[in-house]
């Protein structure tokens, strides 16, 4: 039950102009439709026996819809269904309607890797935009380079990965992490650190990274360096290190459902942003909403995007997702990461003139996209994005304030003396 | 190691004990309902924690019709939000009592597979009504921040109020088993069931009541929980286990153990998580337990009854 659902229905009009005009349009729309299928057979596009036909190609839906990652995953969902609506509206591609079949990995890794079975081996998709923890993508990453299938992920991630079967397009370690610590550096002259994440591998390895470059590159201290499971509640005696370590930043990287426990008890204890400074990786507005912004007010995130971006894509963009969500909607880094999906996706079939994997995987590299929210990206070659990083800090209505907005960062997985 | 102002130590080790205090008072509040209902009954509810988050979303559910329809009432809503949480997780308590429970009072192990199932009709029903997402109860004013006494120190009041509510619980529990009419039935139900029913004692409504109450208290856990953390469908899977913990170990059928217990293991994972690091404090402190359960299978203060 949706407690809070408005929505403004069209007003009924039947005239009869209007209804011939309308047929009209849909008749070209079909006809345009069915003359791109003819351009693009389905014997030549599909030779890998994938599900398309000539008027629809099947693709695949794997995030979260239930579980800790529920609170994160939810936008993603929402984003891709409102990209592909809008690829259908334009004629689909390569002129065949697509049509998603949705799968929830409960936030259980193992679900995932088995749903990513299903959806390849079964329903032979042409390709599938999910995941988001890494711990998810490094359990059907084994699936998809098996089955040869084609994973869109949209979440900023460690790095330290790269596969000619997953596009990557969130931020990797050196454009989310270091960019991200070297603004902390220099804006607040931090020089001692104490790092704080969820228990899995994303946050241990993006620790580990954040280490390398504070003790190496800043010449600072890591003062402490702790991990707690998933769904965690109870930070007392995290916070009362914090308090006895006094150090100059907190970076967190806590995950999911525990970061609304974690800055309510940090705002409880006096922890705010008159006297500490902290940024975090993790938060997005879509946890900030079951946080609370006045939780969080003064605090920093280091993403590439934020739903507060002036630019004129972003605005067509949130206009869209809200017309379509509900005026209350949130969109956070990974809700536009995985709005990108969809789009690449169309563009590099066009690009290759097949929806076959291995054609599709070599022609991605270079697709650019001057269309999306967070303003233009470039597939490189090693399936990752050009993209910029902004550091925003959170005002009490729930959005953040873009303080800096970098150049384009080019995309290093395996950035040397990080490993 | 940094050197400290003996003040500064001072300011962190009454912190460090407030913690563990909280810690405690959040593990008493989850053992209560469990162990009326499994130490005075022998019923394992593997739903208790649905009831909790039953009280949860009564709380959430209050929230939501005071800002939308009374906003008037937003500074005040909250403890009345908790009564009414009591209430509708022991009602709760007494349909699945009456429709579940009482056919399996001599099947230990029935019970078990029972409400396992019935945890998960609750979950899929939270998730059908509120959603998969986890969601947070507007909290009042005062119950934000924190008190100050000098520089060094932040109690937060949420944990303070956590605190007061399971201290007035417990006396509440303790008053009512052992100094009223009906607590006195209940204990005689639980010793001797045959000789209570000779001497008159309606069992059958005592057992209802009894695990209406537990999961009325259930309800109030859950309800205050709310001030700590977000309220997800699985939320209740999360209580349960340190719920079943903590009643086992303080031995079962016995108020003092359950109190104990809550004591003993909230200040050890409180201080071990200090000087451990976040999960190596839980794992210490598990393993602590079972090896105490293994010496002592009982639990700490098991009940002397003649059986």
């Amino acid at each position: 039950m949706k407690l809070k659902q408005k929505r403004m229905l069209p007003p009924k009009v039947f005239s009869p102009a209007l209804t011939a005009l309308a047929t009209l349009v849909a008749g070209i729309g079909v006809l345009a439709g069915t003359l791109r299928a003819a351009e693009y057979p389905t014997d030549k596009v599909n030779t890998t026996g994938l599900a398309v036909t000539d008027t629809e190609v099947v693709v695949g839906q794997l995030h979260s819809a239930t579980g800790t990652m529920a609170i994160s995953e939810t936008g993603s969902i929402q984003a891709e269904q409102l990209a592909i609506e809008q690829i259908n509206a334009m004629g689909g591609v390569l002129g065949r309607k697509i049509k998603i079949i949705v799968e929830d990995g409960a936030s259980d890794w193992p679900t995932f890797a088995e749903k990513a079975k299903k959806l390849l081996v079964n329903d032979k998709v042409a390709s599938v935009f999910g995941c988001w923890t890494s711990a998810s993508r490094k359990a059907v990453l084994p699936v998809f380079e098996k089955e040869n299938g084609m994973l869109y992920y949209p979440t900023f991630y460690e790095g330290l990965e790269q596969s000619k079967n997953v596009i990557y397009t969130g931020q990797e370690a050196t454009q989310q992490i270091i960019a991200g610590l070297d603004w902390m550096a220099k804006e607040k002259k931090a020089k001692t650190f104490y790092l704080i994440g969820s228990d899995y591998i994303w946050p241990r390895t993006s620790a580990k990274i954040a280490r390398k470059h504070i003790e190496n590159v800043l010449k600072g201290t890591v003062v402490g360096e702790e991990f707690y499971a998933l769904g965690h509640t109870q930070f007392g005696s995290l916070i009362n290190k914090i308090k006895l370590k006094k150090p100059d930043v907190i970076y967190a990287i806590v995950v999911g459902g525990s970061n609304v426990s974690f800055y309510k008890q940090l705002n409880a204890a006096g922890i705010t942003s008159d006297k500490w400074n902290l940024i975090t990786i993790s938060v997005t507005e879509d946890e900030v909403l079951g946080i609370g912004g006045d939780n969080l007010v003064g605090f920093y995130s280091a993403m590439k995007y934020f739903q507060s971006l002036d630019n004129p894509n972003n605005k067509v963009f949130v206009e869209a997702f809200k017309k379509k969500y509900g005026e209350k909607s949130v969109i956070g880094d990974v809700t536009q990461a995985a709005y990108l999906g969809p789009w690449l996706w169309k563009m590099t079939v066009e690009k290759a003139g097949s929806f076959d994997v291995d054609k599709i995987a070599a022609a991605s590299a270079g697709i650019e996209f001057d269309k999306a929210p967070e303003g233009y990206v470039k597939v490189h070659p090693n399936h990752h994005l050009w993209s910029k990083l902004r550091i925003g800090q959170w005002q009490t209505d729930g959005q953040a304030r873009v303080l800096y907005g970098s150049e384009l960062i080019e995309p290093d997985p395996f950035p040397k003396g990080y490993q | 190691m940094l050197a400290y102002t003996a003040s500064e130590l001072y300011s962190i080790t009454l912190m460090q004990g407030f913690a563990g205090l909280s810690l405690f008072s959040v593990l008493l509040l989850m053992a209560l309902g469990l162990a009326i209902i499994f130490g005075q009954m022998g019923v394992v509810n593997l739903a208790h924690g649905e009831f909790m988050a039953l009280g949860a979303y009564t709380v959430y559910l209050c929230s939501e019709i005071v800002q939308n329809h009374l906003p008037a009432l937003a500074p005040y809503y909250f403890i009345i939000a908790v009564v009414i949480a009591f209430f509708t997780a022991g009602l709760a308590g007494l349909l699945v009592e009456w429709s579940l429970i009482r056919f399996l009072y001599k099947r230990p192990l029935d019970t078990l597979l029972a409400t396992w199932g019935l945890s998960l009709i609750m979950q899929q029903g939270f998730r059908l009504i509120f959603g998969g997402r986890e969601v947070t109860p507007v909290l009042p004013g005062w119950l934000m921040g924190s008190f100050k006494p000098t520089d060094g120190i932040d109690i937060p009041i949420n944990g303070v109020f956590v605190m007061g509510l399971t201290l007035l619980l417990t006396f509440g529990v303790w008053l009512f088993m052992y100094r009223s009419h009906m607590g006195l039935q209940m204990r005689s139900t639980v010793q001797n069931r045959v000789m209570s029913g000779a001497v008159g004692i309606n069992t059958r409504l005592v057992d209802r009541f009894t695990f209406c109450l537990g999961c009325g208290i259930a309800g109030v856990a859950g309800a205050a929980f709310t001030t700590i953390g977000s309220t997800g469908p699985d939320s209740g899977s999360r209580y349960i286990v340190d719920t079943f913990l903590v009643v086992v170990f303080g031995g079962t059928a016995s108020l003092i153990g359950t109190i104990a217990s809550a004591f003993g293991i909230a200040q050890a994972q409180s201080i071990l998580e200090f000087f451990l690091e976040g999960t190596a404090g839980k794992v210490a402190v598990l393993m602590g337990i079972i090896i105490v359960l293994m010496i002592r299978p009982q639990g700490l203060f098991p009940s002397k009854i003649r059986s």
